[in-house]
C-alpha cells in the first residue's frame, strides 16, 4: 500500500524547505516544526489549503509569504472543503487536458480550533465524499492565535484564557475530544497520530497520508511555548514527555486496524518506561495550578484518563 | 453579422433552464447543497451526471458554507465553477461570498430568491439575494425562466472577464419561476460552447518575481488569501470597486453579443424599460413582477394613461447612469421592493433609486412599495392602484405615504 | 516598513503575494543566539531538523552545518536537543 520510502536525516536536511524562513511564528514555535516536516514528506507537485489560525497568519502577512508551493486561504471552518474543491478541480482538469500534471497532492493544514470544533463538519463531510487529500492538524491545544482560548483539544485542567485556572474552577473541565478516533469511525484509509520530536516517525506518516488514495489525517502534537507557557527552548522536549508520558501516544490506523508507532510501542513493551503524567505536566504553566494542595487532585485525574485511554488503544493495537 | 441561431423550444421550468445552461457552458466543478426551492437544479443536474451527459465533477457538499467554500478553491484552480441556493443557504454562505469576490473568483451561482427566516418561509422575495449586495458579486435578476437561461450562460462570460474577474449571482424567483414551466428556447451545444470558450486568466506577479496567470499551478506557486494588516487591505477592496466599474460596459457588451446570436435582448443588459420614453408615471421593479407590470401598462396606455415600467435587470453594479437617463421625463415613480429593510424607512430599491436620482436635473416624486414577501401573492388589480396613487400625486403634487405596503392585513 | 507603499493600481489582485519570506530578516528578534562548538558538534543534524525557522542548514558541499542568524530567532531548541551540548545560547 505505502511506497515505504526510506530517507536519511541528510536527504531531510537537504531538501529545501517549502516553508520557507521569515515567518513571524514565535520564538520555539511548535507548530511551525510541523510545518517545515510536513512539507518535507512532500513527494512531487503539491497544492496545499491552510485555514484561519497562527500558521496561516504568521506565514502570510502581505505581501509577504513563506510558501513556496501554490496556497490558498479562505476562511477559518472549510479546510474539509477547500481541499474538496482543490482535488476536484484537479481531477476534472487533468481529464479534460487542461493541467499537464499526472497527479498532484492536497494538503490541507489547520489547527485544533479549525478543526475539533468550528472546522469538523466540513473536514468529516470531505472524508465521507472520499476526497483524495491529506489533512494535517497541528494541534497546540487551543485557540493560540486568538489569545489562548480553550478548544475541543484543550486537555482536562488546562488553563486558558476562556478556562481559566480560578479558585473556584481549575482550567478546563471538560475533556479533550478523541479526534483521530473521530476520524478512525469514519472507516477512512489513513489515520495516524505524530509529535514533531519523533521526526522521523511524522515524515514517513505524513508521506504516508499523501500516497493513500483516498483522505488520510494526521493529528499532531504541537506544542506552543506562548500558551502552554514553558521556556521556548524547550518545545520538542515537551513534544517528547507527550508521548513518553503516553498522554499523547503515537499510533496509526489503516482501513481502521490500530498499530501502534515505535516510541510507543516501547513503552507497550516495557511499562516500565512509561513516565508519570506529573513530568509532562510540571514544565508547563499552564498546568501550574495544579500543583496546589486544592487541586492536586486534578493530576490524579488527568493520570486515571491518560492510564484509561492508554489501555483502550492498547487493546486496540491488541497489546492489552 | 451573425445571424440569429436556429433554437429548440424545450417545456422547462426556472430550476430546469438553470441547470440546462450549466449543462451546456462547459461546468467543470460543480458543489452544491439542496434548499428549497433550488433542489431541482441539483436534481437535474446530478441525473445530468450519471447519465455522462457532462464532464463536471459533482461535490454534495454537506453544507452551503462548504459548498461556496469548494467552488472558491475549485476555481482558483482554473475549474469553472458553478453553485446554486436560496434563502438561508445564502446567508449561511455569508462569510464565504465576501472572500470568493475578494479572492476574485469568478465563480456563478444561481440564486433562487426566497424569503429569509424566521418564520421560516419557503416562499418568493428578494430578502435573501438584496441583503448580500456589499458583498462585491454582480447581481442579475431575471424575470422569467428564459432569462435566468440567458443570464446563466452570460454570466459565465462576464465572470471570468479578466477586466472583472467578480463572482456573479443570477436571481430567479423562487416557485414563480423555479417552479413554473414555460417555453424556454434553448441554443445549440455547441453555440454555448463557443459562447462561453475556455477560461482565460489574468496576469498576477507572485512571490517569485513572476508574471503567470492567477491561478494555482504548482509550475508558479502562488499564495492566494493572505492577511492584511491596514496597509493593505484598503487598496484590494478598491481594486475589487474598479472591477465594478469596469463591469457595466461589458455586461452590455456581453448582452449585446448574446443578443446577436439568441435574438433576445433585455433592454441594454443593465435596465430594462417597457414604454418608458414617453411615460409619466412609472413602477421600478425586479424579477418576475415585472410580467404582471406590463400587463397594467398596457392596459392602462389603453386607456391613454402615460404608464411605463422600468426593470432593473443588472442590479449590482448599480446602473447609476442608465437609470437617470431612463427616469428623465417620468414624474413619479414607484419603487417596488420585495424585500425589507428593517428600519430603513423603505426597501433597499428604494434607496438606490432616489440615490440615483439625488442629482438628476428634475427631481421626481419618489415613492416605496414593500410586496410580495414570504411569496404573497401581487394581483394586477393591486398594482393597478399603485399606478392610482402614482397618478394622484402627479394631480396634487402631495405624496401621503412615502413607504406603504401592499396586500398586508392591518 | 520604510520602502514605498505601492497603490492599489501597483499591487496584484486576488491578495497575491509579490515578496517570499526570505526578504523579511526575523533574525533581529533574538536576545540569545546559538553559538556552536564546532569540535563537539557531531553533524548529527537534529538542530537542522528542529529549527522552527529552518535557519540551520546543512551544507553537503563544505560537510558542515551553518547558523543562518538573519532568521534565527534565539529560541534555543537547538542547544536544549543537541545530544552532544555543543551548543551554547550566548546573550547577542
Amino acid at each position: 500500500m505505502f511506497s515505504e520510502w526510506k530517507f536519511t536525516i541528510r536527504d531531510i536536511a537537504e531538501k529545501p524547505d517549502l516553508f520557507m524562513s521569515g515567518h513571524r511564528a514565535c520564538a520555539g514555535c511548535g507548530p511551525a516544526v510541523v510545518m517545515r516536516l510536513v512539507l518535507k514528506a512532500v513527494r512531487g507537485p503539491t497544492i496545499v489549503t491552510s485555514v484561519t489560525g497562527c500558521m496561516e497568519v504568521v506565514s502570510t502577512i502581505y505581501p509577504y509569504t513563506a510558501w513556496n508551493v501554490p496556497w490558498i486561504h479562505t476562511a477559518f471552518e472549510n479546510a474539509g472543503a477547500n481541499a474538496s474543491g482543490i482535488e476536484a478541480a484537479l481531477k476534472v482538469l487533468k481529464r479534460k487536458g487542461r493541467i499537464k500534471q499526472e497527479h498532484v497532492d492536497v494538503i490541507a493544514f489547520a489547527g485544533d480550533g479549525g478543526t475539533y470544533d468550528i472546522g469538523i463538519q466540513a473536514l468529516s463531510g470531505a472524508v465521507e465524499r472520499g476526497h483524495d487529500f491529506l489533512y494535517v492538524l497541528y494541534d497546540n491545544e487551543a485557540y493560540m492565535n486568538t489569545g489562548i482560548q480553550r478548544s475541543g483539544g484543550t486537555p482536562h485542567g488546562a488553563a486558558t484564557t476562556t478556562s481559566p485556572a480560578g479558585t473556584v474552577i481549575p482550567g478546563k473541565p471538560q475533556y479533550k475530544k478523541p479526534i483521530a478516533d473521530i476520524m478512525v469511525a469514519h472507516n477512512m484509509p489513513y489515520v495516524a497520530t505524530a509529535s514533531p520530536y519523533y521526526w522521523k516517525d511524522l515524515i514517513t506518516k505524513a508521506r504516508r497520508g499523501i500516497e493513500v488514495n483516498g483522505p488520510a489525517f494526521l493529528h499532531v502534537i504541537a506544542p506552543c511555548p506562548r500558551g502552554w507557557r514553558y521556556d521556548t527552548s524547550k518545545s520538542m522536549e515537551i513534544s517528547r514527555l507527550a508521548v513518553e508520558t503516553c498522554v499523547f501516544p503515537l499510533w496509526e490506523a489503516v482501513n481502521g486496524e490500530y498499530q501502534l508507532s515505535a516510541p510507543s510501542k516501547v513503552i507497550a513493551l516495557r511499562p516500565e518506561r512509561k513516565k508519570p503524567v506529573r513530568e509532562y505536566l510540571k514544565v508547563q504553566g499552564r498546568f501550574r495550578h495544579l500543583f496546589t494542595p486544592k487541586f492536586e487532585k486534578v493530576i490524579d485525574e488527568i493520570q486515571r484518563i491518560t492510564d484509561e485511554r492508554w489501555q483502550r488503544l492498547l487493546k486496540k493495537c491488541g497489546m492489552a | 453579422m451573425e445571424s440569429v441561431v436556429k433554437q429548440k423550444v424545450l417545456a422547462l421550468n426556472g430550476d430546469e433552464a438553470v441547470a440546462y445552461a450549466v449543462k451546456q457552458s462547459d461546468v467543470d466543478v460543480v458543489a452544491a447543497y439542496p434548499i428549497t426551492p433550488q433542489t431541482i437544479i441539483v436534481e437535474r443536474f446530478s441525473e445530468y451526471v450519471a447519465n455522462g451527459e457532462v464532464d463536471t465533477e459533482f461535490i454534495c457538499v454537506e453544507s452551503e458554507h462548504s459548498a461556496l467554500s469548494a467552488c472558491l478553491t475549485a476555481s482558483a484552480v482554473g475549474a469553472r465553477a458553478f453553485t446554486a441556493t436560496a434563502s438561508a443557504g445564502l446567508a449561511l454562505m455569508h462569510e464565504i461570498l465576501y472572500v470568493t469576490s475578494g479572492c476574485r473568483a469568478p465563480v456563478v451561482m444561481a440564486v433562487v430568491n426566497r424569503a429569509l427566516s424566521a418564520p421560516i418561509n419557503i416562499h418568493c422575495d428578494h430578502s435573501d439575494s438584496m441583503v448580500e449586495r456589499d458583498c462585491g458579486w454582480i447581481q442579475i435578476y431575471a424575470e422569467n425562466s428564459q432569462e435566468a437561461y440567458d443570464s446563466i450562460i452570460q454570466a459565465f462570460r462576464i465572470a471570468e472577464n479578466q477586466k472583472i474577474m467578480l463572482p456573479v449571482m443570477v436571481g430567479l424567483d423562487g416557485f414563480t419561476l423555479s417552479h413554473t414551466l414555460e417555453n424556454v428556447h434553448v441554443l445549440p451545444d455547441e453555440t454555448v460552447k463557443n459562447f462561453v470558450g475556455t477560461r482565460q486568466f489574468p496576469l498576477v506577479t507572485t512571490h517569485e518575481g513572476k508574471t503567470v496567470p492567477l491561478r494555482l499551478d504548482v509550475e508558479n506557486p502562488m499564495t492566494i488569501g493572505p492577511l492584511d494588516l491596514p496597509d493593505y487591505y484598503f487598496e484590494h477592496k478598491r481594486q475589487q470597486e474598479e472591477a465594478m466599474r469596469n463591469a457595466p460596459e461589458i455586461i452590455k457588451q456581453i448582452h449585446e453579443e448574446y443578443a446577436r446570436i439568441s435574438g433576445r435582448r433585455y433592454g441594454d443588459g443593465l435596465l430594462d424599460p417597457y414604454r418608458l420614453e414617453d411615460a409619466e408615471i412609472a413602477v421600478i421593479c425586479l424579477g418576475s413582477t415585472a410580467g404582471t407590470v406590463k400587463t397594467v401598462v398596457d392596459d392602462l396606455r389603453n386607456e391613454g394613461v402615460k404608464a411605463g415600467l422600468l426593470r432593473i435587470r443588472t442590479f449590482r453594479p448599480l446602473p447609476v447612469e442608465g437609470i437617470t437617463k431612463a427616469l428623465e421625463k417620468v414624474k413619479a415613480i414607484a419603487v417596488m421592493d420585495r424585500s425589507m429593510s428593517f428600519g430603513g424607512h423603505g426597501g433597499a430599491v428604494f434607496h438606490e433609486v432616489r440615490h440615483a436620482l439625488y442629482d438628476a436635473a428634475t427631481h421626481p416624486h419618489v415613492v416605496n412599495y414593500i410586496y410580495g414577501l414570504g411569496g404573497r401573492d401581487t394581483s394586477p388589480s393591486q398594482i393597478r392602484e399603485i399606478f392610482n396613487d402614482l397618478q394622484k400625486i402627479l394631480e396634487t403634487g402631495r405624496v401621503k405615504a412615502p413607504v406603504q405596503f401592499v396586500g398586508l392585513r392591518e | 516598513m520604510t520602502n514605498h507603499e505601492k497603490g492599489w493600481k501597483e499591487i496584484p489582485i486576488a491578495g497575491v503575494c509579490w515578496k517570499p519570506t526570505t526578504a523579511y530578516k526575523t533574525g533581529d528578534w533574538k536576545t540569545y543566539k546559538p553559538v556552536r562548538d564546532s569540535e563537539k558538534c557531531t553533524r548529527c543534524l537534529m538542530c537542522v531538523i528542529f529549527c522552527p525557522e529552518g535557519a540551520i542548514h546543512w551544507k553537503a558541499e563544505e560537510n558542515d552545518i551553518e547558523f543562518d542568524y538573519d532568521f534565527c530567532k534565539g529560541c534555543g531548541i537547538c542547544a536544549n536537543e543537541c545530544p552532544v551540548k555543543a551548543i551554547e545560547m550566548k546573550l547577542e
